[in-house]
């Protein structure tokens, strides 16, 4: 029974990966990316961990898999966070297909207050 | 005082995770435990201490719990049909929600949590204002968009870390 559900577990994970995997192709720009990245991939390797302490049971693989995936979210949504503030203030653009952008206003304003420090700015855009 | 627990919860851990409890295992835990308090010990405040001997929080985060695995199980399915969708279903945008919470760690958790639900990840936290990158605008009306965002999870939140 126990190697049933490692078997789909393990199934599921590597299924939610490769979605997470052709939506970081197929998506339009750096921001829906990652909502493909953090999620689908997030789900994958949590599911996958989560078949391993199946599999383990209460031992050190098993421990080791439960404990990874709280640390896994935490870093996961943090990392997420810090790419997409990280490319908006470094001038990356939402895609054509976007429709509302509330966040301009605030970055105008922070940049006209004198805190665009970021070398090289202008070349890459 | 504060320290000193922090220091035993730090080795507990680190004997948990390395599961031998040999005499050098629990030296290089010892030290890497008090390197991490040396650095890391200011940050805890302890102002909050008292808020863990509440038994109605534990009870909310168990609630929180739940919702958050459901909402984190829609988001992938969520996100994986637009993905494959052919057309891919999307629209894009950053909407500007208002959060009713106090504390900075509350709004931290509400933030994690909103960017593992579906199709949205917290860009910036300013003040008391989040801003979330959404992948289908559903509405451009605020207080409906408010509620769809961050209403799930604000009040649940709100009772455990306020």
């Amino acid at each position: 029974m126990t190697d049933v559900i490692f078997r789909i577990l393990l199934v599921i994970g590597v299924l939610f990966n490769f979605f997470g995997c052709i939506g970081l192709i197929r998506l339009p720009d750096v921001y829906n990316r990652l909502q493909s990245a953090t999620k689908c991939v997030t789900l994958g390797t949590c599911s996958i961990l989560l078949s391993l302490a199946v599999k383990y049971g209460f031992s050190e693989i098993g421990l080791k898999a439960l404990v990874a995936i709280p640390l896994l979210f935490f870093a996961a949504t943090v990392a997420a966070h810090a790419l997409v503030k990280g490319s908006y203030s470094f001038g990356v653009k939402l895609g054509e297909q976007s429709v509302i952008d509330e966040y301009k206003d605030h970055a105008d304003q922070k940049k006209n207050a004198g805190q665009d420090e970021i070398p090289g700015k202008e070349d890459t855009r | 005082m504060k320290n000193i627990v922090f220091f035993i919860t730090l080795l507990i851990f680190w004997l948990a995770l390395t599961f031998s409890v040999s005499a050098a295992n629990i030296l290089t835990g010892a030290a890497a435990s008090l390197i991490t308090v040396l650095f890391f010990g200011k940050y805890l405040t302890g102002e909050n201490t008292g808020k863990l001997l509440q038994p109605a929080r534990y009870f909310w985060f168990l609630l929180f719990l739940l919702v958050f695995i459901w909402e984190c199980l829609r988001a992938n399915f969520d996100v994986a049909y637009r993905v494959l969708h052919p057309r891919m279903p999307i629209k894009p945008g950053i909407v500007k929600v208002e959060l009713g919470l106090k504390s900075d760690l509350a709004k931290a958790i509400l933030a994690n949590s909103i960017t593992m639900t579906p199709g949205t990840i917290s860009v910036d936290l300013v003040g008391n204002v989040l801003y979330v990158h959404w992948i289908y605008v559903g509405s451009f009306d605020p207080a409906v968009y408010q509620n769809k965002v961050a209403g799930r999870f604000e009040k649940y939140i709100g009772r455990i870390f306020d």
